[in-house]
């Protein structure tokens, strides 16, 4: 942020040219991003997203480790109930592999939604207090959970190195796939995060909301075992192709399929376009209900 | 020279809480039950929506307009639900008008609270940073303040502990020093420095003024009368969402010393509630300073004369008038101190229409408080005139009453009744 003062020593007079003009009052209609005032915030993502981190581990003997122990203990749970007991067909790799294939790109998106929807409530002493655009909050939900990410991510490769899995050349891929999951997750989070301020409820919805999600996503079966019918409706779920296509990158379960990513796509960008116009549009009233 | 703010109609309405709706029969209370969430949906769904010329609607600012040139330092005072928040928060941009519109030109600080976002899991280290960035700093220029920061809060030592160890008042004076170090050209201030101790507090004053002599406009809401008059040069008094008075500061302290007090001077002269039998009247009664320049308000250890305007009602001469006033807790009036003319062996003689009675009090004992005073009249034993809600009150300020710049009144526990200066020495037979 560009400041007037040339120099920084107190006394100095300010010149009055340097001023820049801002009204304010009451928005009308929808309102736009402002993607250049967002830029200047930057270092308070920066620190927001520290600072969740931080709190997160903060006194806690394993730390970061959570993020390894969470998707690792749930694999080998689904492994046992699903992959030993139940039986469930897992495309011909290992069953421990192709949960936790599943689970990695699941977690992620399941964090990054419940965390960005409630974001706006856990900082409402921040809304009623400053001002900065509010989209800030989302946004470091989303880099706060990207990090458990990597970690999770690092543990699947050691698993890949482990079972000698190279992956497919579709690799190059991977950052479309994460691009849609982060649409998806943050598209949803931004709508039911303005939603939450005024209606208390989303926060209580959400958690079981996000278990029972988690059965309408391909991440304890494959997407083989639904009826072919209804594969393609199926695969309106934007995580169907995310999932897939990272069992198809890193397993080689299927070719990679083009179809359901393109679907899931479409998808996506439509979400997040209705979850961020929803947000600015509710983002005026934000203050006053928190 | 354009101003730096323009409010122009400036109003913001909110909704107040609905009355909910009691139920009488185990039957009623059950379908109640049964239909609660689509009551609270239609409540919850409210706060955010209006209808037109709802009752509970609450006009928490009423077309108010105003405008600050640069380098203004304007107080914004008025008594709580005033408005002065509301108006901080919409000219902070964190929450927007009903209607009209504020231009402002340049880049705006707004100070609500101290240490916002400081996260206890954190180091003041971090936190400095963390609300730094919240304030709308870039970290590079946290960077080249911090040693400055730090050393202004004076908590070097405990930088990288995490602040849920810190002390109340550490946490304060570190979030002020992140705070002070902002460089905008529009600092908007609420009552912060109702916080900390009595040194940090002159610092933070200090601190306020040279941002304000450095040509920067700044913005301050404030209870401490004293405070304001040191600092601002203009005043806005606040009623109701209404400018009430915006002027002078002296001008405007003085009226929301008036506003506050509703059965105060203007009245003192109508008022029918007195006993005596009004041969003269206590018509007005204010507060000097030794230049005979009218008083909003004092501070302990200052010099005040205490004006008493008598109107005498019938044309003879009134000889042997006594006259005392008398100073009364506000909160349960009990009394504090008396003094009348015949304890000092003064007695009036009253020849015109119109006397002015005055009393000089030297180095003021009353701790920082808010006072009734009580006047009355007296000839021969009898009342002349005694009016029965008082004449008007005596706010005090945290003074230097003992010249050293400590004031006990902020020290102890409880706060005293009075304060009394004394010689400490040694003993020596």
């Amino acid at each position: 942020m560009a400041t007037a003062f040339g120099n920084e020593k107190m006394g100095t007079v300010i010149t009055k040219t340097e001023l820049q003009e801002k009204i304010i009052r009451q928005p009308k209609g929808w309102i736009g991003v402002d993607w250049k005032e967002l830029a200047r915030y930057k270092d308070l993502l920066w620190f927001l997203t520290i600072r969740s981190i931080k709190a997160k581990y903060a006194q806690s003997i394993l730390g970061v480790g959570w993020a390894v122990i969470q998707p690792l203990f749930s694999t080998l749970v689904y492994t046992v109930v699903f992959g030993n007991l139940a039986r469930i067909d897992s495309n011909g790799v290992p069953y421990f592999l192709f949960s936790l294939v599943g689970l990695v790109a699941w977690t992620f998106f399941s964090n990054t939604l419940s965390d960005s929807a409630s974001s706006l409530i856990t900082n409402a002493n921040l809304i009623t207090k400053v001002y900065f655009p509010r989209l800030v909050l989302p946004l470091s939900s989303v880099f706060s959970k990207g990090v458990d990410f990597l970690i999770s991510f690092i543990l699947l490769v050691v698993f890949l190195v482990i079972y000698k899995l190279k992956p497919a050349p579709e690799l190059i891929l991977l950052p479309w796939l994460i691009l849609i999951l982060l649409l998806t997750s943050l598209g949803t989070g931004l709508f039911l995060s303005a939603l939450a301020v005024q209606f208390r409820d989303i926060k209580y919805a959400l958690t079981f909301g996000i278990q029972l999600l988690m059965y309408a996503a391909p991440v304890v079966y494959p997407t083989t075992n639904v009826p072919v019918a209804y594969q393609t409706l199926y695969a309106l779920n934007p995580m169907v192709g995310v999932i897939e296509g990272f069992r198809a990158i890193f397993l080689g379960t299927m070719p990679f399929p083009y179809h359901w990513v393109l679907m899931g796509t479409t998808v996506a960008v439509l979400i997040f376009g209705i979850g961020i116009f929803f947000f600015k549009r509710m983002e005026r009233t934000f203050a006053d209900v928190a | 020279m354009k101003p730096v703010i323009e409010v122009k109609a400036l109003s913001k309405k909110y909704r107040l809480g609905l009355k909910e709706s009691r139920s009488e029969t185990i039957a009623a209370s059950l379908w109640q039950t049964l239909k609660a969430p689509i009551d609270n949906f239609k409540r919850i769904r409210k706060l955010s929506a209006f209808e037109e010329d709802s009752e509970s609607i609450f006009w928490a600012l009423h077309e108010i307009s105003f405008s600050v040139q640069q380098g203004e330092v304007l107080g914004i005072i008025g008594h709580n639900g005033a408005g002065k928040s509301t108006l901080l928060k919409i000219l902070s941009q964190i929450t927007y008008p009903s209607s009209g519109e504020v231009v402002m030109r340049g880049r705006v600080a707004s100070l609500l609270e101290v240490g916002t976002g400081f996260h206890p899991e954190l180091t003041g280290r971090e936190n400095v940073y963390m609300n730094g960035t919240i304030l709308g700093m870039t970290r590079k220029e946290i960077d080249r303040k911090f040693d400055e920061i730090v050393d202004f809060s004076g908590v070097e030592k405990h930088l990288d502990t995490p602040v849920k160890f810190y002390s109340s008042g550490m946490k304060v004076r570190l979030g002020f020093a992140v705070a002070a170090h902002l460089e905008p050209e529009i600092l908007i201030v609420d009552e912060v420095l109702a916080v900390g101790d009595i040194g940090f507090q002159r610092k933070c004053l200090g601190k306020m003024g040279e941002v304000a002599s450095g040509g920067r406009t700044v913005l301050f809401v404030s209870h401490q009368m004293a405070a304001v008059q040191a600092l601002c040069s203009r005043g806005l008094l606040l009623a109701n969402g209404k400018v009430l008075c915006n002027g002078d500061v002296n001008t405007v302290v003085h009226s929301y010393l008036q506003a506050f007090n509703p059965e105060s001077v203007t009245e003192l002269s109508t008022t029918t509630e007195r006993e005596g039998n009004s041969k003269a009247r206590i018509v007005d009664f204010c507060l000097l300073d030794d230049n005979h320049q009218p008083l909003a308000s004092t501070y302990s250890g200052g010099d005040l004369i205490l004006k008493f305007s008598i109107y005498k009602m019938d044309n003879t001469i009134l000889s042997g008038v006594d006259i005392g006033f008398s100073i009364h807790n506000t909160d349960d009036d009990s009394l504090c101190t008396i003094l009348y003319g015949s304890y000092t062996g003064k007695l009036f003689t009253l020849k015109n229409d119109r006397t002015e009675l005055c009393c000089r009090i030297n180095n003021l004992p009353l701790p920082e408080g808010k006072y009734k005073v009580r006047a009355q009249l007296m000839q021969n034993g009898e009342v002349v005139d005694y009016p029965t809600q008082g004449v008007g009150y005596l706010e005090v300020m945290t003074g230097d009453f003992f010249g050293t710049g400590v004031r006990a009144d902020k020290l102890t526990r409880s706060k005293p009744e009075f304060l009394m200066s004394g010689t400490w020495t040694t003993y020596e037979s």
